[in-house]
């Protein structure tokens, strides 16, 4: 039975997606780059629109998207628990900081940037930041999980928890770091280079062609995820997840498997770090906390773990409940009844129901990949069997 | 992955050898480093450095009870219980309110002491129940389910109990009149304050008390039963479900003596207070040695030691990186030795 899901999984991730997911894409470009300017839109559609899905929200939902494919990779595929993500997030995010913007005032590098070549600081093109965030970022998570991977699975989720804590503290005391001047402090980096796209600069209130870029980034995230997991590397992490010892067994190396996917994922927190920074135009060292991370681990529980489409959806949902829906809600609420209640303040009790009501009743996700949802629950349909497994150490 | 069990002469595999090489090299070069540190500080400023120890050691004897919350679970069915940092929160909230509204008292005096008494009661019984309903409600279903599926429930429940604090202490850190006389007195040069010195008077007897209760009673044998073998205690006629019940209500009630510890010596509450407090508890329960008792006393005690030092010191990081230093210690611990100074040494199978 097993082997009948993996097969149809196999032949589910063709590339026919590509064609549903670019047709989604361009309807929601469309709406948002033509019609909501529109002036012949009714000024109530506008209004419900612009309340319950501004362009802002939808734009930082999808950079939520590429952060919770990334850890997708790590906690879905690989099965490792990674408590700290935020501290790609914050490295790429910084990546976007030192090489599109004026801080480093005192050079002067120009490199197919967007700005004129008389301004000071290094401006380097955006897409190549891109590439230069996500791999600093992957090497980050080589160097966090080389001494680390030989842990047990909670030791080694408390580790990326103090890295999470460690390396967000680095840049927000990073105003003076050993006498360097490395993230401008609590001040933050503010205004990073617009996206040059040939003919137009981004800025950041082209809310419409820059959906489009961060669709374009998720496509090539969930591309990667999809290709990556029906390979060599990929059927090596979903063995690791179910059972290391027996993939080790059959001569998975494990080092190098489990290293493989904190860079992959690493690589996409630095695509997000980056695609963020140029969102909220700077890049600030407050922003970068311990509950982003569970955030992130929400998103992937919620919609499935190793499923990216589940996560995909797992993570608009969530985003635009944290971003924007409930805070919305909360205006319609408080104005229809006159009460005075802080809707925002809720997004810590819905995420943690979140994570605990899935973990009790739906360990799956409500888009479950067939195979986690036959390992999830198979201790459970033998009890003598997980009493047995005990003793293993499992 | 195989864990090694060290033992005084290097002995095993080849693979193994090397572990306990890079072990003792890594222990000795470590604790030379904070040797010399120490040193060049209390050649530079001796008074000082006594006055930072002793406020770090009242700091670390909190994070002590609470690290001994993460132990005992830990021993006994191995989840790192994320929510007890929270559960410590909400504890200091807790007996915020019972003293200075509940009861009305605010100033240090008989009916003072009267409150904090009672209060010591109530918090204790407050943090034990909390800590049995988490179990029985969330923990107790997934115990047959695989690793990762506790540990997010546990770091949910760590929300949940973070949004409880939010609602009931407010968003923003409040001011709590205390109870516990405040004065100093002087040996020497040094000055320690009489919260300390109470804090230690009330925190001791506790450590005992939890460390008898595990060693000597029948309701202790139990415990080390389970946490050894759950089928095997189940087959030895021991209730294997009130046992750990009984075990998340022992380290609640130490969270919540430590909250109101800690709520009456540094008076004020915040509601992400868990979050940080928690994983330096757990860090000190990992350095000690998790699963041992004394080895999260000791932790408790040098974790709190070492920051008190890092942050009053004239040659050291600072307090903006105090949490950093934390955390490199934990890294340092969990990756060269997993077992922890005092930790009982296991050979895993696996």
């Amino acid at each position: 039975m097993a082997k009948a899901s993996v097969a149809t999984n196999v032949t589910r991730s063709n590339r026919k997606w590509i064609i549903g997911y670019s047709i989604a894409g361009l309807v929601l470009f469309i709406t948002y780059q033509f019609l909501l300017p529109w002036d012949g839109l009714p000024s109530g559609i506008y209004q419900a629109v612009n309340q319950w899905f501004p362009p802002s929200a939808i734009n930082e939902s999808l950079v939520y998207v590429i952060m919770a494919l990334g850890l997708n990779i790590v906690v879905g595929y690989a099965g490792l628990l990674d408590l700290g993500y935020v501290a790609f997030w914050a490295i790429g995010g910084y990546c976007a900081g030192w090489f599109m913007s004026e801080f480093f005032y005192f050079i002067n590098v120009h490199f197919l940037g967007s700005v004129p070549a008389e301004a000071p600081g290094i401006h380097i093109n955006f897409w190549m930041v891109l590439l230069i965030g996500g791999f600093v970022c992957a090497l980050f998570g080589i160097l966090i999980g080389a001494p680390t991977l030989r842990l047990k699975s909670d030791y080694l989720a408390l580790v990326t928890l103090g890295f999470g804590e460690i390396i967000p503290q680095v840049f927000f005391n990073g105003e003076n770091f050993f006498g360097f001047n490395i993230s401008n402090g609590t001040r933050g980096i503010v205004r990073v280079d617009p996206i040059p796209v040939g003919v137009k600069n981004l800025g950041p209130f082209d809310f419409g062609w820059k959906l489009l870029i961060f669709l374009f980034l998720t496509a090539v995230m969930v591309f990667i995820s999809l290709r990556l997991r029906r390979g060599r590397l990929g059927r090596a992490w979903l063995a690791i997840r179910e059972d290391e010892l027996a993939a080790s067994m059959m001569g998975v190396p494990l080092m190098r498997t489990k290293l493989a996917a904190y860079a992959v994922g690493a690589f996409a927190g630095g695509l997000g770090g980056v695609a963020f920074a140029t969102h909220v135009d700077g890049v600030y060292a407050e922003r970068f906390n311990f509950t982003i991370s569970i955030f992130l681990l929400a998103m992937v529980v919620l919609g499935g773990m190793g499923n990216v489409w589940g996560v995909i959806l797992g993570a608009f949902v969530l985003s635009w409940v944290n971003g924007n829906g409930l805070s919305a809600f909360g205006r319609v609420y408080n104005d229809a009844f006159g009460t005075k209640i802080d809707f925002a303040s809720f997004t810590f009790l819905i995420f943690g129901l979140v994570l605990i009501l899935m973990m009790l009743f739906k360990r799956e996700g409500f888009l479950p990949e067939s195979r986690l949802k036959l390992m999830l629950n198979e201790d459970e349909l033998d009890e003598a069997d997980a009493s047995g497994k005990k003793k293993v150490g499992k | 992955m195989a864990k090694v069990a060290e033992a005084k002469t290097f002995k095993g595999t080849p693979g193994q050898i090397r572990q306990q090489r890079i072990e003792r090299i890594g222990a000795i070069s470590l604790s030379g480093i904070a040797a010399v540190w120490m040193i060049a500080n209390l050649i530079k400023a001796p008074e000082q450095f006594a006055q930072v120890a002793i406020s770090g050691l009242r700091n670390g004897l909190i994070y002590a009870l609470i690290a001994l919350g993460y132990t005992l679970v830990y021993g006994i069915i191995e989840l790192i219980n994320f929510a007890h940092g929270d559960l410590f929160m909400l504890s200091a909230v807790f007996s915020s309110f019972f003293i200075t509204y509940w009861l009305g008292a605010d100033q240090s005096n008989g009916y003072g002491w009267f409150a904090f008494g009672l209060c010591l009661v109530a918090v204790m019984i407050f943090g034990a129940v909390i800590n049995v309903l988490i179990e029985r409600f969330a923990y107790r279903r997934l115990r047959h389910a695989p690793r990762l599926a506790p540990l997010i429930t546990a770091v949910g429940m760590s929300f949940l109990l973070n949004f409880i604090g939010l609602k009931w202490n407010g968003s923003t850190p409040r001011q709590w009149p205390t109870v516990i006389p405040s004065g100093d007195i002087y040996i020497g040069e040094i000055r320690i304050s009489m919260i300390t010195i109470w804090l230690f008077l009330i925190g001791f007897p506790l450590l005992v008390g939890l460390n008898y209760l595990v060693t000597s009673t029948k309701q202790g044998k139990a415990m080390r039963a389970t946490s050894q073998d759950r089928d095997a205690s189940t087959l030895m006629g021991i209730n294997v479900n009130k046992t750990i019940a009984f075990t998340f209500a022992l380290g609640g009630a130490m969270a919540g003596a430590a909250g109101l510890l800690y709520q009456q010596s540094i008076g004020t509450t915040n509601y992400n207070l868990g979050f940080q407090l928690g994983l330096i508890a757990f860090t000190s329960a990992v350095l000690g040695g998790i699963g041992n008792l004394w080895g999260a006393v000791l932790g408790g005690l040098l974790i709190g030691l070492i920051q008190g030092l890092n942050d009053g010191l004239p040659i050291a990081f600072g307090q903006q990186w105090s949490q950093s230093v934390v955390f490199t210690i934990l890294i340092i611990i969990l990756v060269f030795k997993p077992a922890g100074l005092l930790g009982k040494t296991v050979t895993e199978k696996v």
